[in-house]
């Protein structure tokens, strides 16, 4: 047997042939499979993933003050809303908004973004904890990154009173919601737990 | 255009090596006896500044590296020691900032030149389309090398460009959350955009390799556009294209300089001597000059899927140019509409760099008046960039009437068609007799 042709004549595949393609073969994909760990490397590490929990004391809030908190390496805003605000997000209709979902992670995915579905309403409440409504219903946390290019909005400014990304020019209201800009989103709420009557722990 | 091979090695250890490496061989060929067109203009040198550039950003930065701490805890006040402390440290940091801006000032004159010599037509597309890489990769870099300091500018920066990544349906998240390393631009990200940082000057100085051999194997282009057709059209590159391209080196240098000792921070944003805080966005965020007018057409789609797209399609039109003009004319010095189209071409893309650099809802001075704003400007301009290379370029290859053009380069030379001292607009080349 040459190795140039197949003795037999004609363009018939030959045994070297077969050898040929299913070596190359194996090479390629062994060289894929050695790629992969070179691309997940960069991908967040065992450490990064381990989640986190942020604590929030709520006695030292007052009505109508605003602190940011970091949680999971994310700014987030804590705000104690005046009942002004809450009623100006309660009487905004859904279907005039932007964005009709709630995003919040203690709900469905699906809920609707009333503004009771945004606000602390929503948390869980551990064991033997008693927290009033009223207080439930002021207090927003919200996700500190703008939904568009992920920008702090400044606090107290914009169309609606309450946040304006300096970067794009996007207006959210009082429930966090977007209401004008180009970002997509409302700004989502994390998962949210009252381990006592003055402590909210996010995560 | 490369012919036989005229060098011939002198001595016994030239020959020696020769016979074995024949690199002073190649040299010789590309850097000496290299036939070039006779009547190169200044606009053709920035090829020569920008080599000068690129080995400028190289050396500085491997210095610069010896001194900066790549985290998030230290890379600002490492800045600042090696402004303050490290032995001319102040001087070698402003070479390497004031260097970005002005790689990025010899690019654009570089690919305005292309655009208005019909340069990227053919035979050389893939001359063309390496030069786009590299500006490509230029861009990654400078936005790389922006993010280390870790100041306000860079931090913002980093989030908002990464963040355009979340835009793509499906992937954004994941493929943002593999840029950072983590669920923000932390540590992680901080220290692998140093890695890359470091790489990608490298794999410029590889792609380099490639846009000048590229450029060697049909020759250079020239300011008529007119193919290279006898050895009276051309002279060998040295001495007469080193010794110009020298001239423009020195004196493009006395400008860097002029920035690095006079006003090294002038191209540069006050903000970034503030250092990164997550919580605290500055008031106003815009991306270094050269980026502008990308951010500008962002920003002018009301869409942030779609303003990605289109921000990217604004580079992406360039590497398909080639074959978008139709006309069979290379140089607009013979296109008496297409240098029209060139003019406000240019004066979009500084547009676009102004709209980028204020606020949407400004209003642009005097047209202000009748209520456009920075938003509506960059909107305009936005289509008439697309449009450029969309619809003008391929239709003025049917419709554009081309004028005379000599016979010959020698021909355009010793007819008073003079070397051209000054830009293509001084070009005193459209009417060159017969």
């Amino acid at each position: 047997m040459t190795d140039e042709k197949n003795p037999n004549g004609g363009g018939e595949a030959t045994r070297r042939d077969f050898i040929h393609i299913a070596a190359g073969s194996m090479a390629a994909i062994g060289g894929a499979a050695v790629l992969w760990p070179f691309i997940d490397q960069m991908n967040p590490a065992a450490d990064t993933l381990a989640l986190g929990t942020t604590d929030i004391a709520l006695g030292e809030l007052t009505e109508g003050q605003e602190i940011t908190v970091m949680f999971r390496s994310m700014p987030h805003f804590v705000r104690m809303r005046s009942p002004g605000e809450v009623e100006a997000a309660r009487e905004t209709a859904v279907s005039s908004l932007p964005d009709r979902l709630a995003r919040n992670r203690n709900l469905d995915e699906s809920a609707p973004a009333t503004d009771e579905n945004r606000s602390a309403m929503t948390a869980a409440v551990s064991e033997g904890v008693e927290i009033e409504d009223a207080l439930r219903q002021a207090l927003l946390v919200t996700s500190a990154s703008c939904t568009h290019l992920g920008c702090v909005p400044t606090e107290g400014a914009g169309d609606y009173g309450a946040w304006f990304c300096p970067c794009h020019g996007s207006h959210y209201d009082t429930s966090g919601r977007i209401r004008r800009g180009p970002a997509p989103e409302n700004l989502p709420i994390p998962p949210m737990t009252f381990i006592s009557a003055t402590t909210l722990r996010l995560g | 255009m490369s012919g036989p091979s005229t060098y011939e090695p002198k001595t016994a250890f030239t020959r020696w090596l020769d016979s074995r490496l024949p690199i002073v061989r190649l040299g010789w060929d590309s850097f000496v006896d290299f036939p070039t067109p006779r009547n190169l203009n200044y606009w053709y040198t920035f090829g020569g500044i920008l080599t000068v550039c690129l080995m400028i950003q190289i050396i500085t930065g491997i210095v610069l590296a010896m001194h900066y701490v790549p985290h998030i805890d230290y890379a600002f006040a490492s800045v600042e020691r090696i402004d303050r402390d490290v032995n001319f440290g102040w001087l070698i940091r402003s070479i390497h900032a004031v260097g970005a801006s002005m790689f990025f000032l010899a690019v654009y004159m570089h690919i305005f030149r292309g655009l208005y010599y019909g340069s990227y037509k053919a035979p050389r597309e893939i001359l063309w389309i390496l030069g786009v890489v590299i500006y490509l990769l230029m861009m990654a870099a400078a936005f790389l090398g922006y993010v280390l300091p870790w100041g306000q500018m860079s931090f913002w920066g980093a989030m908002v460009i990464t963040n355009l990544f979340g835009a793509l349906p499906l992937i954004g998240e994941p493929l943002t959350q593999w840029l950072w390393g983590g669920f923000s631009v932390g540590n992680e990200t901080l220290n692998r955009f140093f890695s890359l940082h470091y790489l990608i000057p490298f794999l410029i100085a590889g792609v380099v390799g490639l846009h000048i051999w590229a450029l060697h194997v049909p020759g250079n282009n020239n300011p008529t556009g007119i193919s290279v057709k006898t050895k009276a059209d051309t002279l060998p590159f040295h001495p007469y294209y080193t010794v110009k391209d020298g001239f423009a080196i020195v004196v493009f240098l006395i400008i860097f300089a002029g920035f690095v000792f006079y006003a090294p921070d002038v191209l540069g944003h006050a903000d970034n001597y503030i250092e990164a805080d997550p919580m605290v966005t500055p008031a106003m965020i815009v991306p270094e000059w050269y980026l502008l007018p990308f951010y500008a057409i962002l920003r002018a789609v009301p869409d942030k899927l779609g303003g990605v797209i289109l921000m990217f399609a604004a580079i992406g039109v360039l590497f398909i140019l080639p074959w978008l003009d139709t006309s069979k004319v290379r140089s607009m010095r013979y296109r008496p509409m297409a240098r029209w189209f060139f003019a406000f071409f240019v004066v979009a893309c500084l547009g676009l760099g102004w709209a980028g650099a204020e606020l949407p809802d400004t209003k642009v001075p005097v047209l202000g008046a009748l209520g456009v704003d920075f938003l509506l400007m960059g909107r305009v301009l936005t289509v008439y960039y697309f449009a450029y290379f969309l619809v003008i370029m391929p239709l003025l290859g049917f419709i554009e009437k081309p004028t005379a053009r000599p016979a010959s380069i020698e021909e355009a030379v010793l007819n008073g068609d003079k070397p051209a001292k000054a830009g293509p607009g001084a070009a005193p080349a459209a009417q060159p007799a017969e």
